[in-house]
């Protein structure tokens, strides 16, 4: 954690020398040639670039280094989340064939526990004579979380975008959040882990939910730390079809990755709707009704799926 | 006059001294502390490998470790009925039983405390409900108000037993000396002196009228630890009602069970007399009344409209799964007890105790099906998981962890009733003097 925090204290000094080079301060060497390795000379060979308050500037190539990989947020500034989002996620039912790529992704990605998941795949039935389907679920991430409301050690917690999280540290395991959430998001780590013992030991981040601990509380964390890049949850990712939609809420965009639409329209066109609204949670997760399918509803084939349905 | 007052004064206190254990306490105390042992061995296996050695998983996330916190903090709110309900209401005949009330209230609460934490995934964490607690929980609202009737429990039954201190601290040669040590500690400074008992009685007033409000706190806030969620069997507006009603109930079957147990043990028949069993019996079966009314309520009205998510739920009690131990708590917690005891026969001290020990097993099991049949009716399908989540039956660890604190609360009781005078002597000597005069 120490070291993790001394490269992010560099990475930011460079930023600022980087921003003073931009604004004009000139000091007598190249601010890029004084940060650059001992021993490389420069090529003559200059790059244009766009400086962070965006100005065109002219750098020699030899000085070039590539960016760090950003370091993961502290904690603390895992709860507070990003500013000016609304993230929110569409799935379209017409497109879920029961390929459960999304959960083998957030499996592998967060290490859940086999037998375990966080990304569920349910076939769904709401009458004897309506037509079934297959409806994926996350967690629903809602607005008035449950889950949040009984926490009486403030370890899962809501963030100003929108996100529910854990933070596992923190967690007594005293499992009020599962018998709350309605939805039936949250799994136990009943025994320790079954992850390597190098993952065991690094700290736990809120933002990637890594590494789970005994006795603590886990689930869907819309993928922060992906979110926090810029960048779509390995379940929205991972599906074939297409069938999730990922976005902000105040930019009023969703994508699959292939395919971007405004988020209003697509609610309004297609008639979205949340899960269990009646219970006024509030979901973060709309559902885009499973008509016009691109797939037809083809019961499970696994045999430990078999016999279930 | 004079002689026979002071004749019998001598007699109750030979009678209701703390004696020493016979053979049957010996090997009593002896099993009971073989259950609490094995429930320790297994706590410590829970501890090291996780709550993965109950059967408890994601589907039935809370199992008997949380039916068994809710059937002690029940038990527990007997104190407060028998002591001070009994006692606002200036009813005589009841005195005899506060002590054993006031026992079981104490015994109870500390395991109720001890059972919720057994509960935890984390319990080394347990500080962090003081250092990062939020109030908007309730469990927030159950550490604080279960605390606070663990503190006045314990001080209903300090304050009266000051004057008893006194008595004991008079006959060091039969007490020993630990415990004259013990007595000197808690009681030496008693004097008895008119001040003294002016403040005693005041503070055993202001406690009596402080518990009444705290106890119901203690249930419905409990109660409420389920009601507050939207699952089918919780989701109800009655729980706090149908909780504390049932939580006096079980607190009456077992001063029942206890009155009888030590009359048998230590020879009290003439302090605890038919009468006592006569008027318990009338409590209880009023208040098993009471609870057949909420639970009527509770199950038949969801019933008659049979919404879709507590259809599965109901069904699986009244004729599924369940069923058999739905019936079995229904007829065994309350029908025959309310049969036996509504007979004058049924309230002599034999009827009435077995009718008190089914009052208590058919409260357990009734817990019991509060908590985990509710948990298998999730409201998504339980679907793609491993197949020990679809069904919930506890493992050894957990019955070993369960009976173990079952035992430890009746081993807290039977050693707070060898160190105290289970009667409390001088309101006996009071009560006599009152009589003959």
């Amino acid at each position: 954690m120490t070291q993790d925090n001394n490269s992010r204290r560099e990475f930011l000094l460079a930023g600022l020398f980087a921003a003073g080079a931009a604004v004009g301060c000139s000091p007598k060497k190249d601010v890029f040639e004084a940060g650059a390795e001992p021993g490389v000379q420069a090529s003559g060979k200059k790059v244009k670039l766009l400086s962070v308050d965006g100005k065109v500037i002219e750098v020699d190539e030899a000085f070039l280094k590539p960016v760090p990989e950003l370091p993961p947020v502290s904690n603390s500034e895992a709860r507070l989340g990003i500013a000016g989002k609304k993230f929110v996620m569409v799935i379209d039912l017409s497109r879920c064939k029961n390929l459960r790529k999304c959960q083998e992704a957030c499996d592998t990605m967060h290490h859940v526990n086999p037998g375990q998941h966080w990304v569920k795949v349910y076939p769904m039935q709401d009458a004897d004579h309506t037509s079934p389907y297959w409806e994926p679920t996350t967690c629903m991430h809602c607005d008035e979380p449950p889950c949040v409301k009984v926490c009486p050690v403030d370890a899962t917690f809501k963030r100003q975008d929108g996100i529910v999280l854990i933070d596992s540290d923190r967690c007594i395991g005293c499992r009020f959040c599962m018998a709350a959430c309605p939805y039936s998001t949250r799994v136990f780590n009943w025994a320790a882990p079954d992850i390597s013992a190098e993952l065991a030991k690094l700290p736990y981040s809120c933002e990637t939910s890594v590494p789970q601990k005994k006795g603590t509380v886990g689930k869907c964390d819309f993928c922060a730390d992906m979110t926090r890049k810029g960048e779509l949850p390995h379940c929205v990712s991972a599906c074939p079809n297409g069938t999730f939609f990922f976005g902000d809420m105040n930019e009023d965009t969703v994508s699959n990755g292939s395919e971007t639409f405004r988020f209003s329209d697509l609610i309004r066109d297609k008639a979205g709707y949340r899960l269990m609204e009646d219970l006024g949670t509030k979901p973060s997760v709309y559902y885009l009704p499973p008509v016009s399918r691109n797939f037809p509803f083809e019961p499970a084939v696994d045999s430990d799926l078999k016999n279930k349905l | 006059m004079e002689n026979s007052n002071t004749l019998a004064s001598v007699k109750i206190i030979h009678d209701l001294l703390p004696q020493k254990f016979g053979t049957k306490g010996k090997v009593f105390i002896g099993v009971l502390l073989a259950f609490c042992l094995v429930g320790l061995f297994a706590y410590y296996r829970q501890l090291r490998y996780g709550l993965v050695v109950t059967a408890m998983r994601d589907y039935v996330s809370w199992g008997i470790y949380i039916s068994n916190f809710v059937f002690f903090v029940a038990i527990s709110l007997v104190g407060s009925l028998i002591t001070a309900v009994f006692r606002l209401a200036n009813v005589e005949w009841s005195k005899p039983l506060t002590r054993i009330a006031e026992i079981i209230a104490v015994a109870a609460i500390i395991f109720a405390s001890l059972i919720i934490i057994v509960d935890m995934g984390s319990p080394e964490r347990f500080y962090f409900l003081f250092l990062y607690g939020r109030i908007q929980s309730p469990i927030m609202w159950d550490v604080i108000v279960i605390t606070t009737y663990f503190f006045i429990s314990i001080l209903l039954l300090y304050y009266p037993l000051l004057p008893d201190l006194k008595i004991l601290l008079r006959f060091k040669e039969k007490s020993g000396k630990g415990l004259h040590k013990l007595y000197k500690f808690l009681g030496s400074y008693w004097k008895e002196t008119p001040q003294q008992i002016k403040l005693g009685d005041k503070a055993i007033n202001i406690l009596c009228i402080t518990i009444i409000p705290v106890a119901f706190s203690i249930h419905t806030v409990t109660s409420w630890l389920f009601a507050t969620t939207y699952r089918p069997g919780w989701d109800s507006t009655n729980f706090g009602a149908y909780f504390i009603s049932g939580a006096f109930l079980v607190g009456a079957g077992s001063v029942v069970v206890a009155m009888y147990i030590f009359r048998k043990a230590y020879s009290l028949e003439q302090y605890i007399t038919p009468k006592h069993f006569e008027k318990m019996g009338r409590i209880v079966v009023l208040l098993a009344l009471l609870y057949l009314y909420f639970n009527i309520n509770e199950y038949l009205v969801p019933a008659f409209k049979m919404k879709k998510s507590e259809e599965a739920h109901l069904t699986g009690l009244f004729a599924g799964d369940y069923a058999p131990l739905f019936w079995f708590a229904i007829l065994t917690g309350m029908i025959i007890p309310i049969v036996i005891l509504l007979f004058k026969k049924g309230r002599q001290p034999v009827p009435a105790f077995i009718a008190g020990i089914m009052v208590v097993v058919g409260a357990w099991f009734k817990r019991y099906l509060i908590v985990t049949p509710t948990m298998l009716h999730p409201f998504m399908p339980m679907y793609n998981v491993p197949e020990s989540y679809h069904h919930y039956f506890p493992s050894w660890e957990e019955w070993a962890i369960a009976l173990g604190s079952l035992a430890g609360t009746m081993l807290v009781i039977t050693i707070l009733g060898r160190i105290f005078p289970i009667i409390p002597i001088q309101e006996t000597i009071n009560e006599q003097h009152e009589t003959v005069a």
